[in-house]
């Protein structure tokens, strides 16, 4: 499932939402995140990110997104009332 | 609630406990969960026969009272009509759950047969120590219709009464029987369905997006769709925002907790019901409730035949009180009784409104008998 | 892989405030996450979804989700939950508790809803520790932590949530821990999917009220130590019985295959129903019943 392949990603991190709790930074398998002065996660070597998902799936509060490079944010994939989810992959 | 005389009419020799469940089927309840209590069992147990036998019926026993609110506010908020009875003990149990429905504004009726007590008390004989718990028994300040039943008519008849308040005001409706009206066996007529009024539940009449779970209108009540229907939104028992969700904003919390009571308070006229005997030319009038007044009913008429001038107003609603009735009575007489099985906690109430303007005397009783017209009439007679 | 974070965003209340009130680090955050992906993976609406939370740290998640969210009382949820489920069998009903929530102040309605097999999934957020009041022990404390209300250590021994889940009866019965998310998506999306009660223990960090007092300096640290101590219990099973120590089994304990409560319920109704089937007469309890109860004053009824 993983591609190994580094620095496929764009990574941003959503200062008012980061809480600085460190998981992501002290987990990340590729050392791509680091605390910043301000306490808050940012990226320190966006080219190594292995893109695993790791951070995204560990962060408590939502405040890293993951994005294959180039990508633009989706329209929204869940099913409300009833219908199906599209899938705009 | 006048009921025409028909032919057709299906009569049945009913306990007072079975005249609820005919009332609450009749008033569309679909959902009854509930715990074995006496002298409240037989509700349990005739819901248990007949609910799985209609369309969409359910019925569930519980692991405790406690259980049985919560699964019965659960029902109520996916949309059904549902009710659950008990007696003392286990109406003390319901009461944090009950303090929930009446901040989320949840419909439901709870019937409590009233027996001794205080704890384990006198599982089989009537009491009506219950009536200030029913009205100030979850905590924290709030709004709640507490209404009695008399008589096996009255029990089916009130029990419709409960439900149309509930869903008219969005608001737990407590039914406070005693152990002798539960217990009476009569012969009432059941009135043919679409006879009485029912009153449903108002859903939202706008787009979901638009739906606010809170929102004031004009008559205080916000329409409520049941969960699944598209309007999803937040249920919380914290202080909550039109929109649902908890906030501590003063101005927030005073409009919401405002809110709940004014909802309420401007509709007394509808919801204060009484039913007077005999109050036109009283200058002696007695105030009694539930088993007691038709005690009382028996006094009033024997206290004419002795030459003294008494009336009685019946309430069949007991909070919120009656209060125009009785100062209109209290206004007339130079005296008012207050019968009841405990040591005077209507009486409160009335001492509250009239004790101004009139002199009240209390005629209690303890002793899981039931208070004799003989008792009252004498209280009546004797100054 | 990714987008995973997107697509949370998109069950997010938008008109509710974020980021959420749980503390830096707190595991709670990471079940939402878990629990969102696994509604997603099995394709549900929001719609048919229904959250009933308890009190409790836990139970704020509830508000935060564009589910239909109830919000009850302490330890009641799974009884809200059954009246929902009863009253409307096609929702997915989902209650999140707390260890205080569920195995506390809710114990029985626990083992009553696992019983009666009821389909509602449970999710038992465990940290061991009632955070929301300031950090006092719980059911789940283990023997000789220290709290605020065991300042000297705990004596008394903690609960095991599966044991006891499996013990009444429950139809699935789960623990999964905050690190081993892939497994925790897993086992949520087959705890909802399934019949009956199914009930997932999820070993969650209280780094602020359990932590601190308990050698873990951080939220950081106490991540390492669910990450060397939850095992998966194939592995947990091969160890040697001295090399367990702390160590706690993940994974599947309990996977049965009974019909809901609701199930059942709704086979009764339909038999009774059945068109052409002569209507019998309501039964009435008999004229006797009132009479006996009056007589039998010293029955003790309850
Ligand atoms: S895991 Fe989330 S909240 Fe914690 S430091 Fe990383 S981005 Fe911030
Ligand atoms: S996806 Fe996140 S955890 Fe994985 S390598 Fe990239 S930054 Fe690190």
């Amino acid at each position: 499932m993983t591609k190994k392949a580094k620095g496929q990603t764009e990574i941003t991190i959503y200062p008012d939402w980061c809480k600085g709790c460190g998981i992501c930074v002290e987990f990340c398998p590729a050392k791509v995140l680091a605390l910043g002065r301000d306490g808050k996660a940012r990226v320190a070597r966006l080219d190594e990110c292995i893109n695993c998902g790791f951070c995204e799936r560990h962060c408590p509060d939502f405040a890293i997104v993951v994005r294959g490079k180039g990508r633009k944010r989706r329209a929204p994939a869940c099913a409300e009332n009833g219908e199906t989810p599209v899938d705009k992959e | 609630m006048a009921q025409k005389k028909s032919k057709q009419r299906k009569a049945v020799f009913a306990l007072g406990n079975e005249a609820v469940v005919e009332g609450a089927l009749l008033a569309g309840c679909s959902f009854y969960a509930g715990y074995p209590i006496t002298p409240s069992s037989e509700i349990m147990e005739v819901m248990a026969a007949r609910l799985p036998r209609s369309e969409d019926g359910v019925f569930i026993q519980m692991e405790d009272e406690i259980a049985s609110m919560g699964a019965i506010i659960g029902a109520s908020l996916a949309g059904r009509k549902a009710m659950t009875a008990t007696s003392g003990p286990g109406f003390s149990l319901m009461q944090e759950n009950l303090g929930f429905a009446c901040m989320t504004e949840v419909p439901l009726v709870v019937v409590n047969v009233m027996r001794g007590g205080p704890s384990t008390g006198l599982p089989t004989s009537p009491a009506q120590g219950d009536v200030q718990q029913a009205r100030w028994g979850t905590h924290g300040d709030h709004p709640v219709i507490v209404l009695s039943a008399s008589d096996v008519r009255e029990c089916l008849e009130m029990t419709i009464t409960a439900f149309n308040f509930a869903e008219k005001y969005r608001t737990p409706v407590i039914l406070l029987l005693d152990e002798i009206t539960a217990h009476t066996r009569e012969k009432i007529e059941l009135p043919e369905p679409g006879e009485l009024e029912i009153v449903g539940r108002s859903y939202p009449t706008v787009p979901p997006e638009w739906y606010k779970p809170y929102e004031d209108t004009m008559r205080g009540v916000s329409p409520m769709p049941p969960i699944g229907s598209g309007y999803r939104h937040h249920v919380t028992g914290l202080t909550h925002d039109v929109l649902g969700f908890p906030t501590q904003r003063p101005d927030e919390v005073k409009a919401i907790m405002e809110r709940l009571f004014r909802k309420i308070d401007q509709f007394y006229p509808d919801i204060m019901l009484v039913e007077e005997y005999m109050t036109e030319d009283a200058d002696i009038g007695v105030v009694a409730y539930g088993s007691v007044a038709r005690s009382a009913e028996l006094a009033i008429d024997m206290a004419r035949e002795q030459g003294y001038k008494a009336g009685l107003i019946k309430l069949k609603t007991l909070f919120p009180f009656p209060k125009p009735f009785v100062n209109r009575l209290a206004a007339r007489c130079s005296r008012i009784v207050v019968p009841e099985m405990n040591m005077g906690q209507m009486s409160r109430e009335v001492k509250r409104v009239a004790a101004r303007t009139t002199s009240i005397r209390t005629v209690n009783r303890i002793d899981g008998q039931i208070i004799t017209p003989t008792q009252i009439c004498k209280a009546i007679t004797q100054g | 892989m990714a987008d995973i974070t997107e697509l949370i965003h998109d069950y997010l209340r938008h008109n509710k405030k974020f980021p959420h009130v749980f503390c830096a680090g707190c595991g709670h955050g990471i079940v939402l996450g878990a629990l969102i992906r696994s509604i997603h993976a099995l394709g549900l609406s929001k719609d048919e979804v229904c959250i009933v939370a308890g009190i409790g740290c836990s139970g704020r998640i509830a508000a935060y989700v564009d589910f239909n969210t109830v919000h009850t009382t302490h330890g009641r949820a799974l009884t809200f939950a059954t009246g929902i489920k009863m009253a409307n069998p096609k929702l997915k009903v989902i209650t999140i508790m707390g260890d205080g929530d569920a195995m506390s102040i809710g114990g029985n309605h626990l083992i009553h809803a696992a019983r009666r097999n009821i389909g509602v999934t449970a999710l038992v957020l465990n940290n061991n520790i009632y955070g929301m009041t300031g950090g006092q022990c719980s059911a789940t404390t283990p023997q000789g932590a220290t709290t605020q209300t065991t300042p000297f250590g705990q004596m008394e021994k903690a609960f095991d949530i599966v044991t006891l889940a499996a013990a009444a009866g429950a139809n699935g019965v789960y623990r999964g821990s905050t690190f081993h998310v892939n497994m925790l998506d897993r086992l949520v999306a087959t705890a909802i999917e399934r019949p009956g009660f199914n009930l997932v223990e999820i070993i969650t960090p209280c780094h602020t009220q359990y932590g601190r007092k308990n050698k873990y300096k951080s939220a950081v640290d106490m991540f390492k130590w669910i990450k060397k101590n939850c095992v998966p219990k194939e592995k947990f099973d091969a160890l040697p019985e001295a090399d367990r120590g702390e160590k706690m089994p993940i994974g599947t304990f309990v996977e049965k295959d009974h019909k809901g409560l609701e199930q059942l319920y709704g086979e009764l109704q339909a038999r009774l129903n059945r068109p052409g089937r002569p209507v019998a007469e309501p039964e009435q309890p008999s004229a006797q019943h009132a009479e006996e109860s009056r007589n039998i004053m010293n029955k003790e009824p309850k």
